[in-house]
């Protein structure tokens, strides 16, 4: 193998594993060490400056960090770094005076189409550098679908409220409440230097040659059109039995707000086998906490209608088949189809993108998903003043990926204003640091805690499900949080290793707990990976290889399972090893 | 410092063929200095013990004082352990292998310990032929006391201090032949490929297994002028001869390349074979001898198996005592009375 090239920032980028599964690329032990000297504040800067969100995200993530997380591969779980954003996000102090003011104006409008996650971010971005912006959304208050979806039980509007007016109580931004943008051409002839689109993906998918759709229409709702009248008080109570369709998220939340609003006997039924359902693995743990069974490998058959009223429905039972691709077919067992009675039915089996409001006069080409033909890099439409991001893009994710992509979005809108090149992308910002304090201390908490991961008090059950409002999940104590915060095992400080100084005396492979470090000949990366100490099986991990040593042998250090504990470094007689923190910061269109 | 190692192991970690992870061999963490070799060879004795599935309450550790003997810590925790007086190891280790034979018995010393203090001890474990391993950690200085030239100096070496050494030289590996040892070998901490096989064969052999291993004190005699030092050995070492160790009732599975010459039977059925050149006769003593002093005369360092005698008969046989352990002896065995005292009495009579 080539000897690893770690002046090229993604080697490192890569390494923490966490961060590097963000979309948004978050630096997660850089905020978690803060969260453990009790900066929350500064902690949840670092978060702010990243995901924007971090009061929402730290309820309502996605996580993608997590199952990357190193610690989730040497023992049971991985460190519960959504619920330690939380914990910043709940003790910080006043930061009203830290955030960025307007910029002097530039003379440039942009109009923001939408005023969910991915337009909130855009404004955010640009607010500091001159930009007017306008922001248009169609609902009284921003926030989008973190409004309109996400359950109070589950994300507080106080919480909301807050960080989304952190971003509109900008100067530089103007908010146009109730105010729907029904054409965009209407909009285009207005003296905008660019528009965003950030209106989410708001069509949710129906059943509409079931039989038995049409008479049932009454008591047959769309899941987030359902839990958007229940967020804004449209509708208070639903029916005593209640069948929700569908495996994802949004089908988590229809059933826990049902419980809350009448719904005594609640059921999830679900194509898919249990395991393959969509929704995060805690969103079902909760659901079933509430007494909600999950029912899967049932295919909705028909609506059951009699004297003109829904009373039930029925469904094929069926198995999941696997191709050699892993591919998968439902197919029937054969049985009787099942019955299961009900009051009301909320379809939540997934959502489309719409845009009716978009003319094709406006030079904005869809494909044939009817999503808009983008520049993956910049978020540029075939409009060059247009550009997207967030659901609106490519379709339904979560709100750390609309951050994340409207971050870019926010820079490309820059470039395009200043009349630069949009493809000329602007690299991250990165620091590599050595934390050695004396021959045997290093700056950051080395020692590696042998706590299993730190479980999230609840309220009462009763009163959960007795108050549509009241939040579930009570977040961390600081002093949980100090003690989950123990269990990241610092990624981010990197083994650094320097050919020049090592006199190959094997202290560093003797000492490595988990048996990384190896002096080895040089072979080919197939061939390497099977003869180390270790066998290296996770291929998604690198090898990190040094240059010839003076026996011939080369350095391969496995990162897999590499607890940055430090022991390599202490132990080595010359400094061969070091332990550097090595930062990471995308860059965004202004600095925060 | 971190003084406390994560408890943390690799996820793949296997156990041997007694259930025993290779974490359940290791000791306390080293407070030597840091790139000592010392801390190589525990390293070696763990992956040793671990590979030949050794239950490790079936071990008995046993050491002087010094650097090299402070190492027993670091090492096999769930042993047994004893700590004894300086260069007195041998006899320690005589009087527990006298009370129980069934343990499996690891001395490990220094060149002070055993060549300086301890020399008068370690020739007569050698010549009675005890059934033990015994380790040298040979880094030429006292580095307990700050680096003076030891007895194992060579003529001319230089320490950090920076003056060379005026006096001859003690080899130990050349001693222990001349005195009757029946394994003699030496290994160097920075070659665990060639040092784990000769420890694993050392625990193996029924008598006196004597290994000097070169072990280079980083922190006073580390320097490019010292014959003791990582360049200076890995740049003179040359061995015996490749060496792989087959225990007991292992099948023999690996296909040996060209040049492989020489399989040894131990008497508890298990084999080391040597890929070497013809020269060596690792069966013949004198061979032996002979092969030291010619590579000494080169200034360079021979490594690996020097001499085995496989068909040994250790202190026990030589002593005529019971298969069974003293320890486990009862009274009625240990005193059976009068009359048999009589009758010993009536037989001198």
């Amino acid at each position: 193998m080539k000897p690893t090239n770690i002046s090229n920032p993604e080697y490192f980028h890569k390494v923490v594993d966490c961060q590097h599964a963000c979309p948004a690329h978050t630096p997660v032990p850089e905020y978690i060490r803060l969260i453990a000297a009790e900066r929350y504040t500064d902690a949840y800067m670092v978060n702010w400056e990243s995901n924007v969100f971090p009061g929402v995200l730290g309820r309502t993530c996605d996580r993608p960090c997590e199952p990357a997380c190193r610690r989730g591969r040497v023992e049971e779980e991985p460190v519960a770094i959504c619920r330690l954003k939380r914990v910043a996000a709940d003790n910080k102090d006043d930061i009203s005076k830290l955030l960025p003011a307007a910029g002097a104006r530039n003379g440039k409008k942009l109009a923001l189409i939408g005023a969910g996650p991915a337009s909130l971010t855009v404004a955010r971005d640009l607010s500091p550098l001159g930009y007017e912006i306008h922001v248009y959304d169609e609902n009284a208050k921003g926030g989008g679908f973190m409004r309109s979806q996400i359950p109070s039980f589950r994300l507080p509007e106080e919480v909301l409220d807050e960080e989304v007016g952190y971003i509109t109580d900008n100067q530089a931004v103007t908010t146009f409440y109730n105010t729907r943008v029904d054409s965009l051409k209407a909009l285009l002839d207005k003296d905008y230097d660019a528009f965003f689109v950030g209106s989410g993906a708001p069509k949710g998918r129906d059943l509409p040659d079931l039989p038995g759709r049409k008479e049932g229409d009454d008591n047959i709702h769309i899941g987030i059109d359902w839990l958007a009248s229940v967020a804004f008080e449209h509708r208070e109570s639903v029916g005593k039995k209640v069948i929700v369709l569908g495996g994802g998220n949004t089908a988590m939340d229809c059933c826990r707000t049902a419980r809350r609003i009448g719904g005594a006997d609640v059921k999830v039924i679900v194509r898919s086998p249990f395991a393959d359902m969509k929704a995060s693995p805690w969103e079902k743990d909760d659901a079933v906490a509430e007494d909600i069974p999950i029912i899967d490998n049932h295919t909705p058959l028909e609506f059951v209608i009699e004297e003109g009223k829904l009373v039930g429905m029925r469904f094929d039972k069926v198995r999941a088949e696997y191709d050699k691709k892993g591919r998968r077919k439902l197919v029937s067992t054969g049985e009787e189809p099942a019955f299961y009675p009900c009051d009301e039915v909320l379809v939540a089996i997934g959502q489309e993108n719409a845009f009716p409001w978009i003319e094709s006069e406006t030079d904005i080409e869809f494909d044939n998903w009817g999503l808009p033909e983008l520049n993956k890099n910049t978020f540029q439409s075939t409009n060059s003043k247009v550009f997207f991001g967030g659901d609106a893009a490519f379709g339904p994710e979560n709100i750390i990926t609309a951050v994340a992509q409207a971050h870019q979005a926010a820079i490309s809108i820059d470039l395009f204003c200043q009349g630069e090149d949009l493809n000329v992308r602007p690299a991250p910002s990165t620091n590599l640091v050595s934390q050695k304090m004396g021959i045997h201390e290093w700056s950051y908490s080395n020692a590696v805690g042998d706590d299993l991961r730190f479980k999230v008090p609840h309220a009462d059950k009763a009163a959960a499900l007795g108050d549509r409002l009241l939040e579930v999940e009570l977040g961390f104590s600081t002093q949980t949080g100090f003690e989950e915060a123990q269990r990241c095992l610092n990624c981010d400080v990197q083994t650094v290793f320097s050919e020049a100084l090592c006199i190959e005396c094997d202290a560093c492979t003797d000492i490595c707990p988990t048996d990384c470090i190896n002096f080895i000949d040089n072979d080919k990366e197939e061939a390497l990976r099977p003869q180390l100490r270790m066998p290296a099986k996770n291929l998604e991990q690198d090898l990190y290889v040094s240059s010839d040593l003076p026996t011939g042998r080369v350095m391969v250090k496995d990162e897999d399972v590499c607890l940055h504990c430090g022991l390599c470094a202490e132990r080595c007689p010359t400094s061969a090893w070091d332990m550097q923190q090595f930062l990471y910061q995308v860059t965004k269109a202004s600095q925060i | 410092m971190s003084y406390i190692r994560p408890s943390f192991r690799h996820p793949d970690a296997q156990a041997n063929a007694k259930g025993f992870t290779r974490e359940d061999y290791e000791g306390a963490l080293s407070t030597l200095c840091s790139g000592c070799g010392h801390d190589s060879v525990s390293s070696a004795i763990i992956q040793s013990t671990f590979e030949l599935s050794i239950e490790p309450h079936r071990v008995a550790k046993i050491s002087g004082i010094g650097c090299s003997s402070k190492t027993p810590t670091y090492f096999l925790g769930k042993s047994h352990g004893f700590n004894s007086v300086h260069g007195r190891m041998p006899s320690v280790a005589t009087g527990a292998n006298m009370a129980n034979r069934d343990l499996l018995y690891v001395g490990v010393s220094g060149d002070g310990d055993s060549a300086s203090i301890g020399l008068g001890q370690f020739g007569h474990i050698a010549r009675r032929n005890l059934n033990m391993s015994y380790i040298v950690e040979n880094n030429g200085c006292y580095g307990l006391t700050k680096g003076q030239d030891s007895a194992t100096t060579d003529i001319g070496s230089k320490s950090k201090k920076g003056d060379p050494n005026p006096y001859e030289p003690i080899d130990l590996c050349a001693m222990a032949l001349q005195l009757g040892a029946t394994f003699v070998a030496r290994s160097f901490s920075g070659d665990k490929e060639q040092l784990v096989p000769l420890i694993k064969a050392a625990m193996s052999h029924n008598g006196f297994a004597f290994i000097d291993v070169i072990s280079p004190c980083v922190t006073f005699n580390n320097t490019a002028a010292s014959s003791k030092g990582y360049e200076f050995v890995r740049d003179h070492m040359q061995a015996t001869g490749k060496i792989d160790f087959v225990p007991v009732r292992s099948e023999i599975t690996a296909n040996y390349p060209a040049g492989f010459s020489e399989e040894i039977t131990l008497h508890d059925g298990s084999v080391i074979h040597l890929y070497k050149d013809d020269k060596l006769d690792c069966t013949d003593r004198n061979s032996a001898m002979n092969a030291i002093a010619e590579f000494n005369d080169k200034g360079q360092v021979l490594t690996g198996l020097l001499y085995v005698d496989p068909d040994s008969s250790d202190f026990h046989k030589i002593q005529q005592t019971v298969s069974q352990p003293l320890s486990s002896l009862n009274e009625s065995d240990l005193c059976p009375g009068a009359r048999a005292l009589g009758a010993i009495n009536a037989s001198l009579r």
